[in-house]
């Protein structure tokens, strides 16, 4: 009988191409919605994900507060030094102390410079963030060479200089032949030491667009001697300790600047967490998104019962002439709920497709990442909306009364 | 008539004192008023009557399309009052053929396809409906149109399709109303000689026709005025019955 009712159903729906295929559109446009937000949430929490790896594990920042202008209740001694330097080299040395911060494994002091350019012969590069560190900084940020050698202690105030991958192939094919090489940065002479490997782009900033000079080399030549560090990366001994880490600065650095938590004026942060947290609002917006687009499907599956009310009416004499000759309620009831199944589930197979076609564009350095959830749900949807906003048509149609049905003109 | 029931092979068709009323007050009508009627098995049966006189209501009862106000009615010797909507459903299915005026085949549906459709829902197999309805086919003479659509064939035809479909589950009574009503003078007598060949062949037939020489054709003429019947040309049995004594009553 089921597939009795299926061929009936067929016949029903292609009596009317053109308006069972407008029928399903708006499922199809429903399910495409919903899968592709959905993969674009996924291929935007990967992304994140992946920038958490490149940035190192257990890594803790400490940066210079935004704003210092609470500080009135530190100690008057010191204060005048400390309000205009706020992180120093001291500070950084300070924290690796074994007995009064246990869980921290190492520190690197971070100088950074904003427009630095680099040129080699005719080729030049706008590097996005030069920084003067410590050897220390490359382990902590998972940096690894790709050619030559990282900056040592012994390049401490000598000018050498480590590219990054971006940079380095901006100023030559071959970035292994820049190493020995002299380049300009800012119009000042450099060797390169070596080239890092790429860690690849990830989304709108390239982590590969850098370069790293010894830090007292740094302050030498490009932040004019100034003793202030833009922050200090700290890397903890593993991942379970990072709340006991940054306690341990808190202490360390508070009794240094004499500050107390209400007015610090540098602050630490756990960059994992920061972009932990930019997964959260991810997958809030990717289901608020989600739930848009599941309205449509809401209003699609109203506009299948409109239809299936319409096909009901327009075939009242026809569901008569079935009962007269024994067509019983349940077999009236699965000719149309099948009818209205099958809109709903083509609708739906289209629609997973066209969200497949459409996840297999990069969207702004996000490439969206079809869940096969999402595939299932969506046929569990679509076959579900067939059955919600069939029911009633098809029971109305069972109802007639074949008397009455017969009688309709 | 309980005993005449034991007695006598169970009539097809057994009446009694149906009434339909339509409306209430004012509004009433009484489309049937007090109806008894037998009619045995293998009688061929047409009912007269003035426009209004109630001959479609007393149809759309005997094929348990619509349930009488009060009254019994037992339709091959099941109580129909007493069944539900299923069931009657399957008494439609299996007992009775309907041929309608307007012929009422399922447009879009091929000929073959709209005559093997009541198997359909009897669960029969799919590739034996599509030989019975093709033998019910030819039974008509239009084996050669079975793949046609209803909108490619002629009045006369598609009322052949819809007798073929009315004929193709064996039912036990043929229900035809004004089944030559929208046809010609030819293709309605093509359709007349098919009813004849079919009653010869001991099939129980009742045919509502507004046409006196259409009514020439059964073997008993049944009158409706009002909602009651007014004469009745009897049984078989009874007409014997009638001749045998003189033809007084
Ligand atoms: N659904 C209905 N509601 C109210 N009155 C009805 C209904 N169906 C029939 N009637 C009335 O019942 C009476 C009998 O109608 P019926 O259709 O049985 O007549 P008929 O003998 O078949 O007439 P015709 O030869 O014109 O087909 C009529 O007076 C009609 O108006
Ligand atoms: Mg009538």
């Amino acid at each position: 009988m089921i597939a009795e009712a299926i061929r009936f159903a067929l016949s029903g729906i292609s009596a009317n191409k053109m308006r069972s295929v407008l029928t399903t559109l708006g499922i199809v446009i429903g399910i495409s919605a919903v899968i592709t937000l959905l993969a674009v949430g996924a291929g935007t929490s990967n992304m994140i994900k992946d920038q958490i790896g490149k940035l190192g594990t257990n890594v803790l920042t400490v940066n210079r507060a935004i704003s210092t202008g609470g500080r009135t209740t530190g100690g008057s001694a010191t204060g005048t030094r400390t309000r205009t330097t706020n992180l120093t080299l001291a500070d950084q040395q300070a924290l690796q102390d074994p007995v009064l911060a246990p869980d921290i494994a190492t520190t690197a002091p971070v100088v950074q410079t904003q427009s630095v350019t680099a040129a080699l012969g005719s080729s030049t590069h706008s590097i996005a963030s030069t920084l003067g560190t410590s050897p220390s900084y490359f382990g902590i940020t998972n940096f690894t060479i790709a050619a030559g050698r990282l900056i040592d202690d012994a390049d401490a105030g000598q000018p050498v200089v480590v590219l990054g991958n971006s940079v380095a192939a901006d100023l030559a094919t071959n970035v292994s032949t820049l190493v020995g090489q002299t380049v300009s940065l800012n119009g000042q002479n450099f060797t390169v030491a070596g080239v890092l490997a790429a860690k690849g782009t990830s989304g709108l900033n390239d982590p590969d667009d850098v370069a790293m000079v010894p830090y007292a080399t740094a302050q030498d030549k490009f932040s004019g001697y100034s003793p202030s560090l833009s922050s200090i990366q700290v890397q903890a001994k593993s991942a379970d300790v990072m709340t006991e880490a940054q306690n341990e600065i808190q202490q360390i650095l508070d009794a240094r600047h004499q500050v107390t938590s209400t007015n610090r004026d540098y602050q630490v942060r756990n960059q994992a967490q920061v972009l932990s947290t930019a997964t959260t609002t991810t997958q809030t917006l990717t289901i608020l998104l989600s739930a848009v687009a599941g309205i449509s499907l809401l209003v699609g599956g109203i506009g299948v019962m409109n239809i299936m009310l319409v096909t009901v009416t327009e075939r009242t004499r026809e569901i008569g002439i079935r009962k007269a000759i024994g067509a019983t309620r349940g077999n009236i009831v699965m000719q149309f709920l099948v009818e209205s199944l099958i809109i709903s589930i083509l609708g739906g197979i289209v629609g997973i497709l066209i969200g497949f076609g459409a996840s297999s564009f990069t969207i702004a350095g996000i490439r969206p990442e079809v869940q096969w959830w999402t595939v299932w749900l969506s046929v569990a949807v679509s076959a579900g909306i067939g059955l919600v906003f069939g029911i009633y048509p098809a029971n109305k149609a069972a109802k007639l009364r074949p008397i009455d049905a017969l009688r309709y003109e | 008539m309980q005993s005449a029931h034991a007695r006598r092979p169970r009539p097809v068709i057994a009446l009694d004192r149906i009434r339909k009323v339509y409306g209430q007050g004012e509004a009433e009508v009484r489309a049937l008023d007090g109806v008894s009627l037998t009619i045995e098995r293998g009688e061929f049966v047409a009912i007269v009557g003035a426009s209004g006189s109630g001959k479609s209501t007393m149809m759309n009862i005997i094929g348990c399309l619509d349930a009488p106000t009060s009254g019994r009615y037992f339709m091959d010797g099941i109580e129909t009052g007493e069944l539900d909507e299923y069931q009657l459903a399957q008494i439609r299915n299996r007992k009775i053929g309907f041929v309608f005026q307007s012929f009422n085949l399922i447009p879009r549906t091929r000929a073959v396809d709209n005559v093997a459709m009541p198997l359909a829902y009897r669960k029969v197999h799919r590739r034996e409906r599509h030989a019975l309805a093709l033998e019910a086919l030819d039974a008509v003479g239009l084996s050669a149109r079975a793949g046609h659509l209803p909108s490619q064939l002629s009045g006369g035809q598609q009322q052949r399709v819809a007798i073929a479909r009315a004929l193709v589950t064996e039912p036990v009574l043929l229900l035809a109303d004004e089944p030559t009503g929208a046809l010609d003078t030819h293709s309605s007598e093509e359709i007349l000689d098919l009813f004849g060949m079919l009653h010869a062949r001991g099939r129980t037939i009742v045919m509502i026709t507004h046409e006196p020489d259409v009514a020439a054709r059964a073997e008993r003429v049944v009158r409706m005025q009002d909602g009651q019947v007014i004469a009745d040309t009897g049984t078989a049995t009874a007409q014997a019955a009638y001749h045998a004594a003189g033809g007084t009553r």
